[in-house]
């Protein structure tokens, strides 16, 4: 019912308000604004933010051994302090000897099967997270950088036009709330320019750290749209447009998102 | 591996009021919600947190299954003396987390 109400009043907003779309960089923001000063001091306050009791279960895995070929990922790449600073804030990107962009779950995979020999790493589990919310964390403050590899360009087309498309029985695109009515409320929700700056966040709803993609499904069942599997490509695909949409941006991972 | 954070100053002065906080990680399943085979997830909760300094009991509190998972709890005491400050976390299951910092008190 709630939902029915909320996709007919947003059709007739958007009609109004899509010359307003286009807004410049200027008034990009993080959904880090968007949210009340109590959420944004749990964020600020590593000690209250629950994102980093995954950071730190995360450099607990960083250090351990396991798989066939025994090795951690600090035998391979010593401190992440060093070696993964800037790392995060350039992916989905194409893996050498690949031709398909990875994220950075992808990435982590690579290593767990090709280099320790170990099994991968179940999407949207305790591990991955963990370990994902560990190497964001190396990058954060840094600008989202995406690499200029230009293999990456159709990919990169193809998530904008996924993200201008319309879909599920709503009938809405991801551009329809995130560029033609961000900051405008759905419910009581402002919502937001749709920023992958806080990734993986900790979400009060989800009690819970999440990926990326995780937020993604959320908003695809929102308008009722068959969300693609987990293993799809689309989802690299629209990560490849946000953080290119994003660029400039601070990371800011772990966030806190209501 | 218990995942635990604590934040208390390192050093404060005597009579100085200090806050102190604990965040831990724990599912806090309430034992009402069914899984996806339609069967009751068992309730798996922090039942009792405690904190001591130099043994004394400073705070406690008992949880219940309306708390969100990885609870964060905040209080305040007076630094009296310099040692330690434990904290004791122990519920469902068998859980146990112990954790303990030390602040110096000039
Ligand atoms: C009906 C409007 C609507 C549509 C369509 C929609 N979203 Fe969202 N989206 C939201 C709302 C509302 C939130 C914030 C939810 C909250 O904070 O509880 C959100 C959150 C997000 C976020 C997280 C931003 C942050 O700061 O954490 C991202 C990223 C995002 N959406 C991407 C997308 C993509 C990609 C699509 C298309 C596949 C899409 N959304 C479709 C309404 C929508
Ligand atoms: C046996 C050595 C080895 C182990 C163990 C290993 N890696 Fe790697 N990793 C590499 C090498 C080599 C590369 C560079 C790949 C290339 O360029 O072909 C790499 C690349 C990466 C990258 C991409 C870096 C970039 O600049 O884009 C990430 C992220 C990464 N590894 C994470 C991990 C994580 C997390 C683990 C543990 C789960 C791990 N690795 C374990 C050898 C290893």
């Amino acid at each position: 019912m709630r939902r029915v109400r909320i996709g007919l009043g947003l059709a007739s907003i958007f009609a109004a308000s899509f010359a307003a779309a286009q807004s410049g960089d200027s008034s990009r923001h993080s959904g880090y604004q968007d949210m009340g000063p109590a959420l944004q001091k749990m964020q600020d306050d590593d000690s209250a933010n629950p994102g980093m009791l995954f950071v730190q279960a995360g450099e607990a895995l960083w250090n351990q051994r396991t798989g066939a070929a025994n090795k951690a990922c600090a035998d391979c790449h010593r401190a992440a302090a060093a070696t993964m600073k800037g790392v995060a804030v350039r992916y989905p990107a194409i893996p050498p000897g690949t031709a398909k962009p990875v994220d950075l779950e992808g990435r982590i995979n690579l290593c767990r099967t090709a280099n320790q020999k170990a099994e991968p790493l179940a999407g949207e589990s305790r591990e991955l997270l963990a370990l994902t919310a560990y190497l964001a964390r190396q990058s954060r403050g840094l600008p989202i950088a995406p690499p200029d590899d230009p293999r990456l360009g159709p990919f990169r087309e193809q998530g904008a036009e996924l993200y201008k498309r319309r879909q599920g029985q709503l009938n809405l695109a991801c551009a329809t709330c995130h560029d033609a009515n961000a900051g405008k409320k759905l419910a009581g929700v402002t919502i937001p320019q749709a920023h992958p700056d806080g990734y993986p966040v900790y979400r009060l709803e989800w009690q819970s750290l999440g990926s990326l993609k995780r937020r993604l499904r959320n908003c695809l069942v929102g308008i009722r749209a068959e969300a693609y599997a987990y293993d799809a490509p689309e989802y690299v695909l629209l990560e490849l447009y946000l953080m290119d949409r994003a660029k400039g941006m601070k990371l800011e991972a772990p966030g806190v998102r209501p | 591996m218990v995942n635990v954070l604590i934040n208390v100053p390192k050093t404060a002065k005597r009579g100085d009021v200090v806050e102190i906080k604990a965040l831990i990680l724990h599912p806090m399943e309430t034992g009402f919600r069914p899984g996806t085979n339609g069967r009751i997830i068992p309730r798996n909760i922090v039942e009792r947190f405690s904190a001591t300094w130099n043994g004394t009991e400073i705070f406690r509190m008992t949880m219940t299954p309306a708390i969100a998972a990885n609870p964060f709890v905040s209080f305040f005491a007076v630094a009296n003396e310099s040692g330690t400050i434990g904290f004791r976390w122990s519920g469902d299951e068998g859980f146990l987390a112990e954790e303990s910092v030390t602040i110096t008190v000039a």
